[in-house]
């Protein structure tokens, strides 16, 4: 196997590393909302059921979440599984772990924003939506983001845990390369080590330019 | 024409075993000036949040240019009129804040417009519009487009009552307007809101400068423990005051 080949079948690998990355981005994101609005809803066991739902997904490791989502709905509840569920199962066990992590790391942003200002758009007459929507959503998102950035960049490690339930991504892809007869062997991981760091780097980048627009204020 | 009207207010906090308010009345008339003075912790901020609906009484009516905000029930527990009836009473009355409660993510022309264009239902330019001559009043002609964090507290202070104003209150409720400030920053303010009553505006004023509510107010009201207990022409109560609470409480400020 030539370097040049090697190379291909790692991108190839990539290619999944990244979908899964994007998914669990545009599931998560917002989902962590709606959580966020759970855990902090008035009627009680909705907010018990939520509390429950995010130590769950903080107290126990994503590999075994992977693994209950992969085969629970067949074992568990005999369903029969469409025939991309590997990927799909892998999807949805990193949105609904990713989703608590944020809805933890929002709360805090919303309950560190000043009570006089939900006081202030109360007097001006903001309804409930348009002071969330116009007042704290905007403040908030600025607070979270240094908090934001240290998930997203962990996610894009964590992508390589799917190896549990056969999705193949990048990593996995150099695991069977390194032991093929003719491969460049152990170089072959460092180059995959390369692609996450490159990638990571780019997400730090990205979100740093983020974080820089929204300093136009303090 | 009564502005404003208060009729035995009565609120207390923790399981009503802290009484705050007990049985306090006030009116206000159009182009009125009211000052408020007190120790601390006599409720004078818990009367003017019942006034400004940020916080539930217990009991009392509360009525602006004769409409129900809220009213006793046969209990003697006020009910609170509907959230439609609730929002139009709202644009009645604007409140400035001790400190300043601006949105540091809006701009001052958008603090400044937001509300009158989302809340009121004015267009961009009628809002900008508006905005622009406060600011100009305000002597921040040229802040527009600032963000509240490059400006002194005074000027904060100031695009406070000018978003206050955008809004076009029947009444202004301003709470200790210029305790958050240097005292050097403290006369812009006062000079302000001296102009708004100049202008005929209606004012509850909470503050501890006497000087000012003695030249300013059109009455006085010395409230201690929940109650009253002395109002009347600021020149009588500050410089002649009949309560030995009241003298007490103005032989203190006399010392600082
Ligand atoms: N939300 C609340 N819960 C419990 N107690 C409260 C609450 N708000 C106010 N109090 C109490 O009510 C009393 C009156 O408070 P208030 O803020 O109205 O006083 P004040 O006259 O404005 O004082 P200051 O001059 O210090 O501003 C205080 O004892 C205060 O601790
Ligand atoms: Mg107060």
């Amino acid at each position: 196997m030539t370097f040049q080949t090697m190379i291909t079948q790692l991108g190839q690998g990539f290619g999944t590393t990244l979908s899964i990355f994007f998914l669990t981005l545009l599931g998560s994101l917002p989902l962590g909302l709606l959580v966020t609005f759970g855990r902090r809803s008035k009627f009680a066991p909705l907010r018990g059921f939520i509390k429950f739902y995010i130590s769950i997904m903080r107290g126990t490791p994503l590999m075994l979440q992977l693994i209950v989502v992969f085969y629970g709905p067949n074992l568990i509840f005999g369903l029969s599984v469409p025939s991309n569920w590997r990927f799909i199962a892998a999807i949805v066990a990193f949105v609904i772990n990713y989703a608590a992590y944020f809805a933890e790391i929002y709360r805090g942003g919303i309950e560190s924003i000043p009570v006089g200002q939900y006081e202030a758009a109360e007097v001006l007459g903001y309804s409930k939506s348009q002071t969330f929507l116009k007042i704290i959503l905007p403040q908030m998102v600025k607070r979270v983001l240094p908090s934001v950035t240290n998930e997203v960049i962990t996610l894009v490690k964590d992508t390589s845990l799917v190896y549990v339930i056969g999705v193949v991504e990048m990593f996995t892809r150099a695991k069977q390369i390194a032991v093929a007869p003719d491969s460049p062997g152990i170089v072959t991981l460092f180059v995959a080590g390369v692609f996450y760091y490159v990638f990571n780097f780019i997400v730090a980048w990205v979100m740093e330019r983020i974080e820089k627009r929204l300093n136009y204020y303090q | 024409m009564k502005v404003l009207e208060i009729k035995n207010i009565k609120k207390s906090f923790n399981d009503q075993t802290l009484h705050v308010l007990k049985d306090i009345s006030l009116s206000v008339d159009e182009g009125e000036v009211v000052a408020i003075i007190g120790p601390s912790g006599s409720g004078k901020s818990t009367l003017l949040r019942c006034a400004t609906l940020l916080t539930e009484m217990d009991s009392g009516d509360l009525i602006y240019a004769g409409n129900y905000a809220a009213k006793n029930d046969e209990n003697g527990q006020s009910v609170y009129a509907g959230k439609e009836e609730l929002k139009k009473i709202r644009s009645l009355f604007g409140l400035v804040f001790q400190n300043f409660n601006l949105f540091p993510h809006y701009s001052v022309m958008k603090n400044l417009t937001d509300a009158q264009i989302c809340v009121l239902g004015r267009s961009k330019e009628e809002a900008e519009s508006r905005a622009r001559s406060l600011l100009e009043k305000m002597g921040l002609a040229d802040k527009g487009s600032a963000y509240p964090c490059e400006l002194s507290g005074g000027q904060q202070q100031r695009v406070a009552i000018a978003r206050a104003l955008a809004m076009d209150p029947q009444i202004l409720f301003f709470d200790e307007p210029t305790s958050a400030l240097d005292p050097e920053l403290t006369g812009e303010i006062l000079k302000v809101i001296r102009q708004l009553a100049d202008e005929n505006m209606t004012m509850v004023i909470v503050t501890h400068e006497m000087a000012f509510a003695r030249d300013v107010a059109d009455r006085v009201i010395f409230m201690d423990g929940g109650v009253i207990v002395e109002q009347g022409d600021p020149k009588e109560v500050i410089s002649n005051p009949k309560e030995e609470r009241t003298r007490q409480f103005l032989a203190r400020f006399a010392a600082k």
